[in-house]
């Protein structure tokens, strides 16, 4: 801002923080208010007015992890007494943790579903990072023929609606048994992905200066040894952003994940909303299953912070 | 594909005298990612296509037969569909209209000497990075009627906003642009910081007025990035599924992804809807065109 400052311009900008903040407030609040349920007592999670002062309590998550039905009678005092607290925490909602033959404990679908997000997500994200970092070099740095047209086609795979190639997929999938198997999403994925990672990358290997190899080759290093040894580290920040970036979309997934799998290799993004059925969903637990869910991606957000412009932009826009 | 990569390169170039060619090495890095593309995302397609002109059900055993262009002509005279379309379009419209005037408002009120702006900024942009599916189902509970927290801060009583088929696409659009305003402020953002300073203070010095000084210096500069924007949650909008889906079944929401779903996976007519999707994919083609050319007229500057 320019040293001499009106009046007028002065009160502008307090009238801008202002405006900041409440813009800010209104964003957060919905994430505000998953988090805020999470942690509330059943009772207090649908009222009007709603509750935004209460005693903070861990029972959500312990639902969440647990299968539960409904109790028929009241626990004993004794039987109360013998459970462990969070099963306590459960009998208190007036429902029971469901047990197999041997008194073992079962395990709701959530974690489950939340291992398959990750073993997805992180599988899908290695092969699309890797092979695309492969390619991005190649496309930086030596003459491909009708280069934009080939760049343009692996972007234009990027664009495609998830329902329009799954119908193909389905097919495809049911003939050679891969619909409701990781490997399945884990192509899908790697595919959608590895365009993305294609154009992203190609701009962080554009910005690491062809000299470093060239020196590289001249004291002897061949092609391939030039790039593991030189480009390779010098891309870390650029990889570790990609990376990122394809975990979060494989992560957030929905369409594919809907399709393709229904019990054994479901992801967590189709799961949490089967949660709602008919009849009076408990929001506290289904709030507890999104900030889970929710969590890496917020945190990794934070982490790329500087590398978001780039990301949305396909390595278009640096800053 | 493989011929149209192999090209010439420099003959100085020294490593191609050790180890692996430059040539080689090009097409091992880049042949591979080409293949997956094409056996993935092609061949898919292609075989969709075949589809496209048969009236094949995946629910039965029946053979396909082949239609011609039957399910083309059917889809195209179908006044649903056209309607399927038409909410399609109203969606792109509201939503697309709303990110551009909150996420630039906002690009606007933050390009100034804002405390914690860094922070802020950061955490503005969060709700795009969530996925639409899992927290667009948590407006559910938000937009309830009875104790939504919105329709309490509004003073709205008990306003229907997903049951009432008039409000619900607007509702559905609302959350929409709750998440993505942050990805038009975080484009607007780069384009204002990207205005010369001197501009402002020659029409500082020039005694221009805010407005004359908004839309002669600030709109045009940062028109092209607007646009990049603008065009990317076109495609988007227009494709949209997870969160119509999760958060209605109104017949009223229903966009041109959700029939096409409907139609492949749960009334099993995939001859047809495999017709409907080429007609979809030619149009999301059509704007990925206009928004490459876009993004690298932007990258030249």
């Amino acid at each position: 801002m320019a040293a001499v400052q009106t009046t007028s311009e002065r009160v502008l900008n307090r009238v801008a923080i202002v405006a900041v903040l409440v813009v800010t407030l209104i964003f957060l609040a919905p994430i505000y208010w998953i988090a805020s349920t999470a942690f509330k007592p059943r009772n207090l999670a649908t009222t009007i007015p709603p509750t935004v002062v209460f005693t903070p309590e861990i029972s959500p998550f312990v639902k969440l992890m647990v299968r539960r039905s409904q109790m028929r009678e009241q626990p004993s005092a004794e039987e109360y007494a013998a459970a462990p607290w969070w099963e306590q925490m459960v009998m208190d909602g007036g429902e029971k943790v469901v047990r197999d033959g041997k008194g073992e404990v079962q395990l709701s679908g959530y974690p489950n579903r939340f291992m398959n997000s990750l073993i997805v997500a992180i599988t899908s994200t290695v092969l699309a990072v890797g092979m695309g970092t492969f390619t991005a070099y190649g496309f930086s740095r030596f003459k491909v023929k009708g280069e934009a047209d080939l760049l343009f086609f692996i972007l234009s795979t990027r664009m495609l609606p998830p329902v329009v190639v799954a119908i193909p997929m389905f097919l495809m999938y049911r003939a050679v048994g891969l619909n409701d198997t990781h490997w399945g999403l884990i192509i899908l994925y790697t595919a959608f992905n590895l365009s993305f990672s294609v154009w992203l990358m190609k701009g962080f290997m554009d910005e690491i200066p062809k000299e470093y190899e060239e020196a590289a080759l001249v004291d002897g290093y061949t092609r391939m040894q030039a790039f593991f040894k030189i480009v390779l580290p010098e891309a870390a920040t650029g990889i570790a952003a990609t990376a990122v970036f394809c975990f979060i979309t494989a992560w957030n997934e929905y369409a594919f994940a809907l399709i393709m799998t229904n019990r054994r290799a479901q992801t967590a993004p189709p799961f949490i909303p089967s949660q709602v059925g008919s009849g009076l969903p408990d929001w506290t637990v289904i709030a507890a299953g999104t900030l889970l869910f929710l969590l890496p991606v917020a945190i990794f957000t934070f982490l790329l912070r500087n590398h978001l412009l780039r990301g949305v932009t396909f390595g278009a826009i640096r800053k | 594909m493989a011929t149209a990569v192999m090209t010439t390169l420099d003959p100085r170039s020294r490593a191609a005298a050790r180890g692996m060619s430059d040539i080689s090495i090009r097409n091992l890095f880049i042949i591979p990612t080409i293949l997956f593309l094409i056996v993935f995302n092609i061949f898919p397609l292609l075989y969709s296509l075949g589809y496209s002109f048969t009236d094949f059900r995946a629910s039965g055993n029946a053979a396909a037969n082949f239609v011609g262009l039957q399910n083309y002509r059917t889809l195209l005279n179908d006044p649903f569909i056209w309607n399927n379309f038409v909410i399609t379009a109203k969606y792109v419209v509201v939503s697309v209209i709303g990110q551009v005037v909150v996420g630039f408002g906002t690009a606007m009120l933050l390009n100034r000497d804002i405390p914690l702006k860094g922070l802020i900024t950061t955490l503005l942009l969060l709700p795009m990075m969530l996925s639409m599916a899992v927290v667009g189902l948590f407006w559910k509970l938000l937009y309830d009627p009875s104790f939504g927290i919105i329709n309490y801060a509004l003073g709205l009583g008990k306003f229907e906003w997903l049951s009432n088929p008039d409000m619900a696409l607007y509702a559905v659009a609302l959350t929409d642009i709750w998440m993505w305003s942050p990805f038009v402020m975080l484009l607007s953002l780069a384009g204002l910081s990207a205005v010369p300073k001197h501009l402002y203070e020659a029409a500082a010095i020039d005694r221009a007025g805010p407005l004359y000084t908004f839309f002669r210096i600030t709109l045009p500069l940062v028109a092209p990035i607007l646009m990049i924007a603008v065009i990317f949650r076109t495609m988007e909008a227009f494709k949209t599924f997870d969160l119509a889906y999760i958060l209605t079944s109104q017949p009223t929401t229903e966009v041109i992804s959700i029939r096409l779903y409907k139609m492949a996976f749960q009334e099993w007519q995939t001859g047809l809807s495999c017709a409907l999707a080429y007609i979809v994919l030619i149009m999301v083609l059509a704007i990925t065109n206009i928004y490459v050319k876009y993004l690298n007229k932007v990258k030249e500057r």
